[in-house]
Parts: structure tokens; sequence; C-alpha cells
């Protein structure tokens, strides 16, 4: 198979956040910070990535800023002549944090909203006095010029503010506002029933989107995923598994996409054992599921093929139990009625305690079980 | 607001924009807040000429004098070309 250069790398510096929102993308099972890639390992790293086609780096986390060295890697990452894009809640970049960092040549700025007011925000985050920092920390962005999008993930309990949020990403002189449907990874498994839209709410939204898409051309750019449970297709996992993008967890292990880790026969290897190089032609993660020849039946005779790839693997493995499944959110999957069901079972159910990232895990680890049984 | 520019427009990319050489890939690419676009060689010619002084009547006619092609036709295709970056926000525009 011919096997392109990655174009984007993922590095997830650290799982410590400050916060500890229910739809957190990293894993349930946190590294700890002793775990962490030193600052050398991660400079040789995107060096590395430089080297076989990376264009765009992602630092990422957790939140990336509670990495002491968070300035030192910007730096590194220009100076391997990378994109720098941080991925931030914003808790912890200080105005003079901000200045060093521009002045390591940091690119761009995605900061996350987690709600419109403080209430919100905060409840959401799981952080009081969060949302308050936040929009200090927007403004000194928007004193500086640094390029920035708002990432405001959206789901059942902030799908109604939804008109608030857009104004709220103009107000900050963002250029670009991801409005991201939680998609279902990592914690927000856990907190599924809380965090589901409704049907009525997935139609909102998409009608919001394109009338201020509209309204607001050459103000601000949109990036929409809707909620892929009211889909007819599965989103196109990343252009195909192991097709353009890498990710790399706090401890130095690369993932084709940040929940490969829960597809339980795979194995995963390490920056700190192989070259990037490596793991990215050779790994065996990386070449479970290249290109279309694994793919079921279903798949192999649908004109879709070469558009979504199949759906997202992490979720055929969490919803079907078999990770080489076509995805079930696709209307011809077999398996399609799973979604439907979840999706009825969530229109039923009112559920609004979340199960905080980091927080209680144990007691929801049976609860979950137990409603599955 | 139309995406369109006006003939004294002077285009520029704004900060967080730029294109740079692809050394594993070949060619020049367009990095801007998480994309990465693979520039053709007419893509190339434009935003090369894209200086935040030039406007656009003199870039088209730069272009028009460069590859001896008819004006309208070398508007057409910059003006598509720069109202999609536009969209993006990839661009911007100066009166
Ligand atoms: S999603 Fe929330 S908890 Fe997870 S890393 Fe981002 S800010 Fe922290
Ligand atoms: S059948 Fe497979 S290829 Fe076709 S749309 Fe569904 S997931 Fe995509």
């Amino acid at each position: 198979m011919n096997v392109l250069p990655p174009i984007a790398m993922l590095a997830e510096l650290t799982h410590r956040c400050p916060l500890a929102c229910p739809y957190c993308s990293n894993p349930t099972e946190l590294q700890a910070a002793q775990d962490e890639l030193d600052t050398e390992t991660w400079a040789d790293v995107f060096r590395q990535a430089a080297d076989i086609g990376v264009l765009q780096l992602h630092l990422s986390g957790g939140e990336p800023a509670s990495r002491r060295d968070i300035v030192e890697l910007t730096a590194a990452a220009r100076a391997a002549g990378l994109y720098t894009n941080l991925i931030t809640s914003g808790i912890g970049l200080t105005p003079r944090r901000l200045d060093a960092l521009e002045a390591a040549g940091l690119d761009h700025i995605q900061l996350s909203l987690q709600g419109t007011n403080a209430d919100l925000a905060d409840w959401i985050g799981g952080y009081k006095g969060g949302f308050e920092r936040k929009m200090q920390v927007a403004h000194a962005i928007r004193e500086r010029g640094i390029p920035l999008t708002l990432n405001a993930v959206m789901h059942r309990h902030n799908l109604d503010d939804l008109e608030r949020t857009i104004e709220m990403a103009v107000e900050l002189g963002a250029r670009r506002l991801e409005v991201a449907c939680v998609q279902f990874h990592g914690w927000a498994t856990i907190n599924r029933v809380q965090l589901m839209p409704t049907r009525e709410q997935t139609e909102d939204a998409k009608r919001i989107v394109a009338e201020a898409e509209a309204r607001l051309r050459g103000v601000l750019a949109f990036d929409f995923v809707p909620p892929d449970y009211y889909s007819d297709f599965p989103k196109a996992c990343m252009g195909g598994w192991g097709s353009a993008g890498l990710n790399v967890t706090p401890n130095g292990t690369v993932l084709p996409c940040h929940a490969a880790e829960t597809i339980p026969h795979l194995t995963f290897e390490n920056v700190r054992h192989r070259t990037l190089s490596e793991i990215w032609y050779d790994g065996d993660a990386f070449n479970a599921y290249r290109g279309t020849d694994w793919l079921p039946e279903t798949c192999q005779t649908c004109d879709r093929m070469e558009i979504d790839f199949g759906g997202c693997r992490c979720q055929a493995l969490a919803l079907v139990g078999d990770a080489g499944a076509t995805d079930p959110v696709c209307r011809k999957s077999p398996q399609h009625f799973i979604v439907r069901d979840i999706v009825e079972a969530a229109a039923s159910e009112d559920a609004s305690d979340f199960v905080y990232r980091g927080k209680e895990l144990e007691r929801l680890g049976r609860r979950c079980q137990s409603k599955q049984a | 607001m139309t995406l369109a520019l006006a003939a004294d427009d002077r285009p520029y990319l704004p900060r967080g924009v730029r294109v740079v050489e692809d050394r594993v890939r070949g060619g020049k690419v367009l990095l801007a807040p998480e994309k990465a676009i693979a520039l053709d060689a007419i893509g190339v010619a434009i935003l090369s000429r894209v200086t935040g002084t030039a406007s656009l009547a003199e870039i088209v006619a730069d272009l028009a004098a460069t590859y001896d092609a008819p004006e309208a036709q070398i508007l057409e295709d910059v003006q598509r070309f720069m109202m999609g970056l536009r969209a993006r926000m990839f661009l911007g525009v100066r009166p």
C-alpha cells in the first residue's frame, strides 16, 4: 500500500488540566505527570515529525499550559519548521506567558469555550472562576493580535445558546468558530445520556450555523461538527486511518487517533523506543485499518467508501464491539439500531449530573455496567 | 458582506497565514490556522504577488503580462482563488 506522509500531529503534552470537562477526549485512564516526556524528547519528536512531512502541530493536553516548559516547547516546534497551534482552556496563560509564547513564534491559539456565561461554563468545566479567567485571556489574546479560533464544544446543555456563542466569537475577535458537537469518546462516553443533544437541537443548530455563515461571511469562518448520532452517514475519520495525522500521548505513545487505545487488540509503540518514521510507516496499529481492504461487505459495495472509509473505528468498537465493523452511525450498518436506541433512550431520560473528568470514575464504572446489563 | 475584491483593494496574508516550502512533498504550501493547502503553480503565482501594497488590478495586470493571457480570464481565476481564501479568513484586504 502506498502510505503518504502525515500532515498533522497532535501532541498531548500532558493529561493534567485544571478543568474537568465531562466530555474530555482524554482517556478515562489519565497518565501521571512523572510519566510525561521531557522537553528535549518532545523537541526531538517535533524535529522527527517535520522530517517525515508533518506541517501542522497541535500542542494540546490536558491543558498544555500546565507544562512549565510550554514556551520552550513552542520555540522548539517553530525551530523545527512546524506551524504551531496551542489548544487551550486559557487557564494558566498569564499576560507574561502570552508575551513569551508570542516571542517563541506561536502561530495560533484555539481557545475552548464551555459555555457563554460563568454559571454554565464553570458548571460544565467543573472549575469555579474558570469562565472569568478565560475571558481575560481571550482579551489578552485579542490585544496582541494572535490569531484566534474559538472552539465551542456543544451538547444538550449549551446548544440552546448557540446564537450567543456566535456573537461572542465575533466580540472576542476570533477569526474562526468551531461549533463542535460532542463526539462520544473518552469521558463523553460515560456522560452520553447527559450530553446527547435532542434531534430538535440538532436541526436548530444546523439552521443557525448556516444562517450565521451567510451573515458573517468575511468576518468569521465556521467549522461545524454536527452530532453524528443523528447523521445518515458517519464522519470521515481524519481522511482515513493512518492517512493524515498522528497523536502522541504524554508518555510518548504514538496513536493513529486519540481514542485508539480503546481498541484492545492493537499494540502501540513509543517514541522512546522507535523513530516516528518507523512507527508511522511500519507500526502495526497504523497499518491495522489503513486503506479500505479490511472494510466489511456493507462498505465494500458502497459508493461512499472513499469518502468516509467506513467511519470511526473507535465508535465501531465502543458500540458494536468490533473495531473492524461499519460505524453503526451509518444507516446502512446492520447494527444501526444500536445508535437509534441510544438516541431514543437519551431523549426519554433527563440526566444532568455529570461525571467530571478525573473524578468519581469508580462509582460511575459500576453504574454504567449495571445500566448496560 | 461580499467576498469579491474591488480593483483597488490590496490583499494581504494576515498574521498566522504564510507560504512555505514543503521540503518532504516538494512544492509550496499555504499554512493557516489548522489547515495546510498545497499550492499549484497558479496559486504560487498569485500569492507571490500578494504583498499588501499591490492592488487586485496590479496583480492581475502583472499576471496577464507574465503569462501572456487575457486580463478578463486572469481576473476571474484570481478573484475565485482570493474569495475562497477570504471565506476561510486566510486573506485580508485593505482598501
Ligand atoms: S476538555 Fe476540558 S478537561 Fe479535557 S483537557 Fe480540555 S479543558 Fe481540560
Ligand atoms: S456503508 Fe460504509 S462506506 Fe457506506 S456510508 Fe456507511 S460507513 Fe460509509
